[in-house]
């Protein structure tokens, strides 16, 4: 049984143009799937989509075994309390620190201990490179501490799964580095992603499985080495002899 | 009553004459104050409810956004008289002070829905999407973050609104509320000059409004300011830096 699984998902914006078509993907339990392809091939909407922020329109998603109920708030709120997300833009809380915004949710919302979820947080901080930055307001930081604000705040929440949405496009180039290696180290801890990135080196070195795609629809998947190395599809080949050769 | 400003004066200034221009004085503030309180609290569920994160029935947005498109546009003397007759329809005999206080409350309710939809529409979309991916529900994320953040666009108009919502109450001297305006008519009636009555006036008005000003200006100045900005420090755009 994989840890996740999304079987045949169709989704659209307003019922018109279908952003994501019968895309079906597995995640075992440890894996780090990544997910590549040109900009608008569904890949974000796919994140988004499993966290119920774009409704999907027919497929099926399961969570160890478990049907999710997307048209029901239950079922959402449960599969939101096992998953985690790390948008493009931060999306941190501007009117907190960030100690605050990383502890806001799981006090907050789960209702844990605030001391102890304090002293996780501090924790957390610390192993993004941010020990220093604890009472810093998202615009006192560089946008590559803020988006590791935005990872730390998203694993206080103890997900089972990582979703991380092109974590480092919107940083500036020498920022982007800083959060590669909080990825890198959350992969060495066996965390398992679902991860939409540009950046090759890092797909080729982390990833499990590599999943290739187009106008919403999976072209290819397999392993990294494969789909660099040999992609069978005429539209991989030209996406990653592209890339490649950047 | 004849003779020269400077002759009126003294007896203009009479207690009973002062006694009265301050119970209007009274009244006005009674009025603003209670329009705007009662106002501004059904204005802000308003825009809460035309806000799709926080509340997702779509009937009542439409009521919402019927709501405050309606009354922002009809003028302040025929949301008067529609009130008035509003009461006597559903056969509710109150005073001419309920009319005015609900009017100035309809108005505030109006246009503060549509201050506090401005502001809270000003958020980032994904700091919405951030909130709902983890469970935050739209009650709790405006309490935790969309209305600090959303405080530095609302507060400055909503301030200007109140002072104009202060003025608008004179409007109720067409239907014989005590009020300022109408005190000054009286006076202006029983022979004073309308300079002195109406002088008064301005001078009354004058001390509730530019304070309001004052605090409206210093408001923004204030949140303008960089965080961790200190008294006497220079503000950004000030200091020339990008």
């Amino acid at each position: 049984m994989h840890h996740l699984e999304i079987d045949r998902l169709t989704a659209s914006y307003d019922g018109k143009e279908q952003v994501l078509v019968d895309v079906s993907i597995q995640v075992a339990k440890g894996e780090i799937v990544c997910l590549i392809g040109p900009s608008g091939s569904g890949k974000s909407s796919l994140l988004r989509s499993l966290m119920g922020l774009l409704v999907p329109t027919s497929g099926e998603v399961m969570l160890d075994g478990e049907k999710v109920d997307y048209a029901n708030r239950k079922s959402v709120k449960a599969l939101r309390e096992r998953l985690a997300i790390v948008f493009q833009q931060y999306n941190l809380f501007q009117n907190m620190d960030a100690l605050r915004n990383v502890t806001v949710a799981p006090v907050k919302i789960r209702r844990r201990n605030a001391r102890e979820v304090e002293e996780e947080a501090t924790a957390l901080l610390r192993k993004v490179g941010l020990g220093d930055k604890l009472h810093a307001y998202p615009d006192e930081l560089s946008g590559g501490q803020q988006q590791r604000v935005a990872i730390a705040r998203a694993l206080a929440l103890k997900p089972d799964i990582l979703l991380l949405d092109e974590v480092t496009s919107a940083l500036d180039p020498e920022l982007v580095s800083e959060v590669l290696d909080t990825i890198r180290i959350l992969a060495a801890d066996g965390m398992t992603m679902l991860m939409v990135s540009h950046e090759m080196a890092l797909v080729r070195e982390i990833s499990t499985k590599v999943v290739m795609m187009d106008q919403g629809r999976v072209i290819e998947e397999g392993s990294a080495d494969r789909i660099f190395d040999n992609p069978r599809t005429r539209r991989c080949q030209a996406f990653v002899g592209k890339i490649l050769s950047h | 009553m004849g003779g020269s400003l400077l002759e009126q004066l003294p007896l203009f200034l009479s207690y009973s004459n002062v006694s009265f221009l301050a119970r209007a004085f009274g009244v006005t503030m009674a009025l603003s104050i209670v329009g705007a309180v009662v106002g501004y609290t059904v204005g802000a569920l308003l825009a809460f409810i035309r806000n799709r994160h926080v509340v997702d029935v779509l009937p009542a947005r439409f009521l919402s956004v019927g709501f405050s498109e309606t009354f922002r546009r009809v003028p302040f003397l025929v949301k008067l008289m529609v009130v008035f007759f509003a009461f006597e329809v559903v056969g509710m005999r109150v005073s001419m002070f309920t009319v005015t206080a609900t009017t100035v409350a309809l108005a505030a309710a109006a246009f503060s829905a549509e201050i506090m939809r401005a502001g809270l529409e000003a958020l980032p979309e994904s700091q919405w999407d951030a909130a709902e991916s983890m469970n935050m529900g739209g009650v709790m994320s405006l309490r935790l973050w969309a209305l600090p953040q959303s405080w530095k666009v609302i507060l400055p108009p909503a301030l200007s609104f109140t002072v104009g919502l202060v003025k608008s109450t004179s409007i109720a001297s067409q239907i014989s509320v005590f009020e300022l305006t109408y005190a000054a008519k009286v006076l202006n009636e029983r022979g004073f000059s309308p300079v002195l009555s109406f002088g008064s006036l301005l001078v009354l008005y004058f001390m509730i409004c530019y304070p309001l000003n004052l605090y409206a200006r210093r408001l923004e100045r204030q949140l303008e300011r960089p965080r961790g900005w200190k008294p006497g420090a220079p503000l950004l755009a000030e200091s020339g830096a990008a």
